[in-house]
């Protein structure tokens, strides 16, 4: 059977990008939609290419690491790739019902860079083919986040852009010092040279505070809340759903490939602990806010919390241990996607309904738009971590591998922080079943809408029963094999 | 000490003043600027650094800062045009929380 090259999966959305600034508006939209289903079939592709014969790599144009570009495909990017195709194709189908048709003229081409980034970063096994991916993954980003055109929109971007800037500045100084150090920048072959001195603890250093930053990790998130809750619907789903997750893709990639559990633990448990703050800060930020799109995006900085607890839980002497805290770590990162990005969604179609912003304007939302309560429900589900949900996998995986190694704080912080998103998530349950008084006039969003905001939802809650199915496709010797 | 150290060093100095700038300016184009001295630092230090000891000149960082430059390029644009879109719509060069009690 022939196989769709992994070339693909980068120069699709690269053709969309700029093809499409090329199109009239209605074509832009078309050709989009072309191009979205190309994308799914190469992801299919690959999938059955990956169950045939494992882990592979593919030189663009023949060229060879150094100077050319190298993609590899292996479990953890296909999962990513399958991930990001799944969200971004489900955001653009709304994308293209909620905006206005000069805001999605827009919007198309940025969507295109954005996914063209992402899928770079998947594939990359190089630091710097990594570098120019996050690159244009935040300068796609900012550009979708200045969409709206307002003036605090605007201030949320350019706070985002210097943000992102830094980040990416922190990274590639790094880079630089690594290069100097070892002489190569492909990941395989620094992991086989890699060893802490100062010089590359420096460079590690700058590289982990620049993605922490484009990750929004505490306490260097302020930029985030602003950026995610501002921007339009479909914009702020594929930003919280996986344009933060590529920095943080990074991080673990480092992580895992240096073996960096074994070189340094209190460097993990550093990790552990700024997620721990991000978990009970983010969550309780959440619980005080008065805008809906506020709390969820306070949510995604709690959610990015427990992404970090993988680090203080791989352990050197347990690989039992350490490759349930990756798994779960995984799951957390997939389940949190899909919920978030339906949450999001929901939540943009309950604000166009009562057509203003905060919590006190959705009482009587229940009674009026039930499918869509439910939809966000569903997400609520994942994210607060019940079962039988991915976020609740995920959450329990975690848990068994710090029980395992009697790692109580982390279980602690954990379930604190699940009590606190689920008193946030019911917070907003509770103004939605309140009733109004006089009658209520609400506007009736596009069923579309609410089915995409439905399907993802659904598909977070599905993940919890097919974890297994998932996880498979992770090789235990990432973690495990040292 | 040889020719390629002074760059890496120069390159430090840069960024060093592109750090300061960057906390110390609120003017919008004057963070960017800032920004610009710290890039070009780095792609100093990238060059510079990794040339030292190695004989003959490593044509790898060259290309490396070649695209990096190109990606500077493109995120001040980017940045420019934000910038100055603010400016018009709130006739201020900072933003709201670097302007103090109005």
């Amino acid at each position: 059977m022939a196989h769709f090259p992994i070339a693909g999966l980068i120069v699709f959305p690269l053709l969309g990008a700029l093809v499409s600034l090329a199109l009239s508006k209605r074509w832009r939209t078309v050709m989009s939609f072309i191009l979205i289903t190309a994308l799914l079939l190469n992801n299919v592709s690959l999938l059955f290419q990956f169950y045939g014969q494992g882990t592979f790599n593919e030189a663009m144009g023949n060229w060879s690491a150094p100077l050319g570009i190298e993609l590899r495909v292996d479990g953890l990017a296909l999962i990513f790739s399958l991930m990001s195709a799944l969200v971004a194709s489900v955001c653009a189908l709304y994308a293209c019902v909620y905006l206005s048709a000069t805001q999605l003229k827009l919007f198309w081409p940025f969507f295109w860079f954005l996914w063209a980034a992402l899928n770079s970063i998947w594939l990359s096994s190089d630091l710097f083919n990594l570098y120019v991916g996050l690159e244009l993954l935040s300068l796609a980003a900012v550009g979708l986040v200045a969409l709206s055109r307002d003036a605090t929109s605007l201030a949320a971007a350019l706070r985002y852009l210097f943000a992102a800037l830094l980040g990416s500045i922190g990274y590639l100084l790094g880079v630089a010092l690594l290069y100097a150090t070892y002489g190569t920048l492909s990941l395989p072959e620094l992991s086989q040279h890699f060893s802490l001195t100062l010089s590359s603890a420096v460079a590690l250093g700058f590289m982990c505070i620049g993605l922490l930053m484009k990750t929004a990790v505490f306490p260097m998130h302020s930029w985030l809340p602003p950026a995610h809750g501002g921007a339009l619907t479909p914009v702020s789903a594929l930003l919280s759903a996986l344009v933060i997750k590529a920095s943080f893709y990074i991080v673990l990639r480092l992580w895992t490939e240096l073996s960096l559990e074994i070189a340094s633990a209190s460097a993990g448990m550093l990790m552990g602990i700024l997620g721990s703050a991000a978990i009970l800060w983010g969550g309780w930020m959440a619980l005080n806010q008065t805008h809906l799109k506020l709390v969820i995006a306070y949510s995604t900085l709690a959610q990015v919390g427990y992404f970090m607890l993988i680090f203080p839980l791989l352990s050197p002497v347990d690989a039992h241990a350490s490759h349930l805290a990756f798994q779960g770590g995984v799951l957390m990162l997939l389940a949190h996607a899909l919920a978030k990005a339906g949450m999001f969604l929901a939540a943009g179609n309950l604000l166009f309904c009562s057509g203003q912003k905060d919590l006190k304007s959705l009482a009587g939302l229940s009674r009026y738009r039930p499918l869509n309560i439910f939809a966000f429900g569903l997400a609520g589900v994942s994210i607060m971590g019940l079962p039988p949900s991915g976020g609740f996998n995920g959450k329990w995986l975690l848990i068994q591998s710090a029980m395992l190694q009697s790692q109580w704080v982390w279980v602690a912080v954990i379930i604190m922080g699940s009590l606190l998103s689920a008193a946030y998530i019911f917070r907003v349950f509770s103004y939605t079943y309140r009733e109004v008084e006089g009658g209520d006039s609400f506007k009736q969003p596009a069923a579309v809408l609410e089915w995409t905001a439905l399907s993802l939802s659904v598909l977070s809650i599905l993940l919890g029963l097919a974890s297994m199915l998932v996880l498979d496709l992770l090789p235990i010797s990432a973690v495990v094999a040292q | 000490m040889s020719s390629y150290l002074i760059f890496a060093y120069g390159g430090v100095g840069l960024c060093g003043i592109g750090v300061f700038g960057f906390i110390l300016h609120s003017h919008l184009l004057r963070r960017l600027i800032a920004f610009n001295l710290l890039g070009s630092g780095t792609f100093l230090i990238l060059v510079g650094l990794s040339q030292s000891g190695r004989g003959q000149p490593d044509y790898i960082p060259q290309a490396l800062v070649l695209t990096g430059i190109v990606v500077a390029v493109a995120a001040t644009a980017l940045a420019l045009v934000l910038i100055r879109r603010w400016a018009a719509l709130t006739k201020h060069a900072t933003l709201p929380e670097d302007q103090g009690p109005s």
